[in-house]
């Protein structure tokens, strides 16, 4: 459910970013979503559906998922892993003292922009 | 035509909220106000948790406290009953977390005159409170016997954010598989500087711990 906060804060990252710009509209908001995130992509983009149609800035405009699989690390035997599959723990050398290297990510990529108000003007 | 233009963003969304949240902290200290997020799931015994922390407490800090909660004051009045202590209740409009700003706007209704530890009790929930740093100087948690010792398996950035983890309602644990141990081990998987504290908020067992733990905070963040 705090998929619905996090759309908050995207629409106020984006908002500033279209007027630092001088955009009158946004049709694609690109998005990497890390696997343990916690953030659920189809939530996201419900959520998304329903805030950003509010705003004339963001009306119709589409939120793109990439997904980024979770990678750890083991410091140990230097190897990477899979953790959602192995979690803490490493497969090679069955060691705890493994940390997560990406797969955490929320954040915005880039935005498309299809006018800007320099150009009617 | 309308030109299709890509502006490259590359900004992580929470950026923000951590900027607000340090600059809470900031103001906190210049103010030598301790503010404690305290998260758990619903039912774990936050509430009955701080009645009694606070009653052994409220000679020796000032106190107050905020309840935030999707709806309802149930909280915040048995709070005020129970202990006589400054206590407000936030609404998060639906929402299943506070963030920098929204502890910030709940401040602002406290009287921190002479106020040395504020609490924010957290929406009960073990997964979005995480994500969101509320600008406290510290996160704890309650981890409740009937809820399970594999919790921190399952809710693992919880349990990484927090700094102290109270295991609460361990009355009952000769009614249930939990094995404190293991609870403790999961705990320091998670995060290795975790302090793990098994109370009993009913009985009052182990409190003074986390009494104890909240003064050395308290008197550490003023001194620094």
């Amino acid at each position: 459910m705090h998929e619905l906060g996090i759309v908050f804060y995207i629409i106020r990252d984006v908002k500033q970013v279209a007027e630092e710009n001088h955009v009158s509209h946004v049709s694609r908001v690109v998005m990497h979503i890390g696997e343990v995130s916690t953030v659920i992509p189809e939530y996201l983009t419900d959520c998304w559906r329903w805030a950003a149609d509010k705003e004339d800035l963001l009306r119709g405009c589409q939120l793109q998922v990439v997904p980024i699989p979770a990678v750890s690390y083991c410091g140990d035997c230097q190897q990477e892993f899979e953790t959602v599959r192995h979690g803490k723990t490493c497969p090679f050398c069955q060691s705890g003292n493994t940390w997560l290297l990406r797969g955490n990510e929320v954040e915005i990529q880039e935005i498309e922009v299809t006018n800007t108000l320099n150009n009617t003007t | 035509m309308d030109e299709v233009k890509i502006i490259e963003i590359k900004k992580s969304v929470f950026a923000d909220n951590e900027k607000d949240a340090e600059a809470l902290r900031q103001e906190l200290k210049d103010k030598r106000v301790y503010l404690l997020n305290l998260m758990s799931s619903p039912g774990s015994g936050k509430t009955t948790t701080l009645i009694r922390t606070i009653n052994l407490l409220k000679d020796r800090l000032r106190i107050a406290v905020m309840e935030a909660d999707i709806d309802s004051d149930v909280d915040a009045v048995k709070i005020k009953e129970a202990t006589g202590i400054q206590s407000i209740q936030l609404h998060t409009g639906g929402m299943c977390h506070l963030d920098a700003e929204m502890t910030r706007q709940g401040l602002d209704n406290l009287d921190m005159t002479g106020t040395d530890l504020v609490i924010l009790e957290n929406v009960g929930n073990l997964v979005c409170p995480a994500e969101f740093d509320t600008g406290a100087v510290r996160n704890a948690m309650i981890l409740s016997v009937p809820e399970g010792d594999d919790k921190p398996l399952k809710y693992p950035l919880m349990f990484s954010v927090c700094d102290l983890v109270l295991v609460n309602k361990i009355d009952v644990l000769p009614y249930f598989d939990f094995d404190l141990e293991k609870c403790r081990a999961h705990v320091l998987q998670r995060n290795p500087a975790a302090q793990v504290i098994p109370i009993c908020a009913k009985t009052g067992e182990g409190v003074e711990a986390f009494a104890d733990w909240l003064v050395a905070q308290v008197q550490a963040w003023q001194e620094q």
